[in-house]
């Protein structure tokens, strides 16, 4: 089973992800900022990573600038999840190694429709 | 069945050839309570009364909300990975002597069709210098043929289908919509069709996409606009279904490729004799090259 990694300070936007997430396969691992998310990595590099943008402590532009810097941290296919919805912070975003990017408010179509995107489920075939 | 439901299933066969099975009854509710609300009426009854006083602009209101499908950027992939990989290194050899190109979106929608074939064009525009290149969108909608035209999309629409690369090299944001650019939009024309009446007058087409629009239509109607599409197509044309249509079973007019499904090309020998194809509406060239 492949396994995707929830990073938002929001409860209830983690809670409805993961139900979006485990519903396309995948076991989820949460956490509710950046550095939490980085510890997470650091055991184990997970498939896929469902990042928020602004959080406290250590924020997801920060994040994916740390895990991009990890030997194998270029593996996780990370797609951004904000309602940072500005072209300058999807251009930053990709920039820094970003996969994909969804905009806030989102739903489960999008979320699967980006995931095969960038070959984390299967296309219809 | 009530006879709100009767009166409106016969007016859209008559106007659009939109075929309405019983399953297909919740698409009035959904698609019809909407208009009903802005043209200030409670319910799809009063809606119908005020039809049967013979309120054309309704008429044609109705017709439009229900024959307008769903539609994304790249909608089902495969298609547009046909496109780049099989329909255009056949027409680079086929058509390099004349170097043009002529392709139709026979049920446009909202743009997201032509503008993801205009993407492909311009993402191997490398190949293409010196083509003349047409993309001709119709639709029965003036409405939607408006907004396809505009390119304008709300954020939902620009994240079903559109890798976010696509977004950033080929949008602009307006507040919260985003506009596909100009010289995509330029790659485009649009002509406002109906396709249970004669098309002959468009011309001749290497490349058609009739997608999702025939699972309206009843088998004989069927059959006589893919009877029609043939002969507006070269021989060595392609067609492109939806993924749930096919030719099988309803004409002869069309053949399936092996291996490339939703894929088609005109059967020769059944296609009756050609019309003299018309030169290219001038207002439909342009550059894809560049």
């Amino acid at each position: 089973m492949k396994t995707c990694l929830v990073v938002d300070d929001s409860g209830i936007v983690r809670k409805i992800a993961r139900r979006i997430v485990e519903e396309m396969n995948f076991q989820v691992i949460e956490a509710d900022d950046g550095s939490k998310a980085l510890e997470i990595c650091k055991q184990a590099f997970p498939d896929a990573i469902l990042l928020d943008w602004n959080m406290p402590v250590m924020d997801g532009f920060e994040f994916i600038c740390a895990l991009r810097r990890m030997p194998g941290g270029d593996a996780p296919k990370v797609v951004f999840c904000t309602t940072e919805n500005g072209m300058d912070h999807i251009a930053r975003a990709l920039e820094a190694g970003a996969d994909e990017y969804i905009m806030k408010p989102f739903d489960k179509d999008i979320v699967a429709d980006k995931f095969r995107e960038v070959g984390l489920v299967e296309a219809v075939a | 069945m009530t006879p709100d439901y009767e009166y409106l299933r016969k007016l859209l066969r008559d106007q659009s050839g939109l075929d309405l099975s019983t399953d297909k009854q919740y698409l009035i509710e959904s698609r019809l309570l909407p208009l009903a609300r802005k043209a200030g009426l409670p319910g799809i009854g009063d809606l119908v009364q005020k039809m049967k006083g013979g309120s054309n602009a309704l008429i044609a209101q109705v017709v439009e909300a229900m024959t307008t499908n769903e539609t994304f950027f790249f909608r089902d992939k495969i298609p547009f990975e046909h496109f780049r990989d099989t329909i255009m290194p056949e027409m680079l050899k086929s058509r390099a002597a004349r170097k043009s190109l002529r392709i139709w979106c026979a049920a446009g929608s909202t743009g997201q069709e032509p503008y993801s074939l205009a993407i492909c064009l311009k993402e191997m525009s490398a190949t293409l210098a010196g083509w003349r290149i047409e993309i001709l969108a119709t639709d029965l909608s003036q409405e939607v043929l408006e907004k396809s035209k505009a390119g304008i999309y709300s954020q939902f629409e620009v994240q079903r289908g559109l890798p976010i690369q696509m977004l950033v090299k080929y949008f602009k944001q307006i507040g919260e919509l985003w506009q596909i650019n100009p010289d995509i939009r330029a790659m485009v024309a649009h002509r406002q069709l109906n396709l249970l009446h004669d098309f002959g007058q468009l011309g001749s087409f290497d490349v058609v996409f009739c997608r999702n629009v025939l699972i309206y239509f009843d088998q004989e109607t069927k059959a006589s606009i893919f009877g029609r599409l043939a002969r507006s197509m070269e021989s060595d044309g392609f067609l492109v279904l939806g993924a749930a249509e096919t030719v099988v079973g309803l004409t002869e007019a069309f053949k399936p490729i092996a291996d490339r499904r939703g894929l088609y090309r005109p059967n020769e020998a059944r296609v009756a004799a050609r019309p003299t194809a018309p030169a290219a509406l001038p207002k439909l060239a342009m550059a894809a090259g560049g």
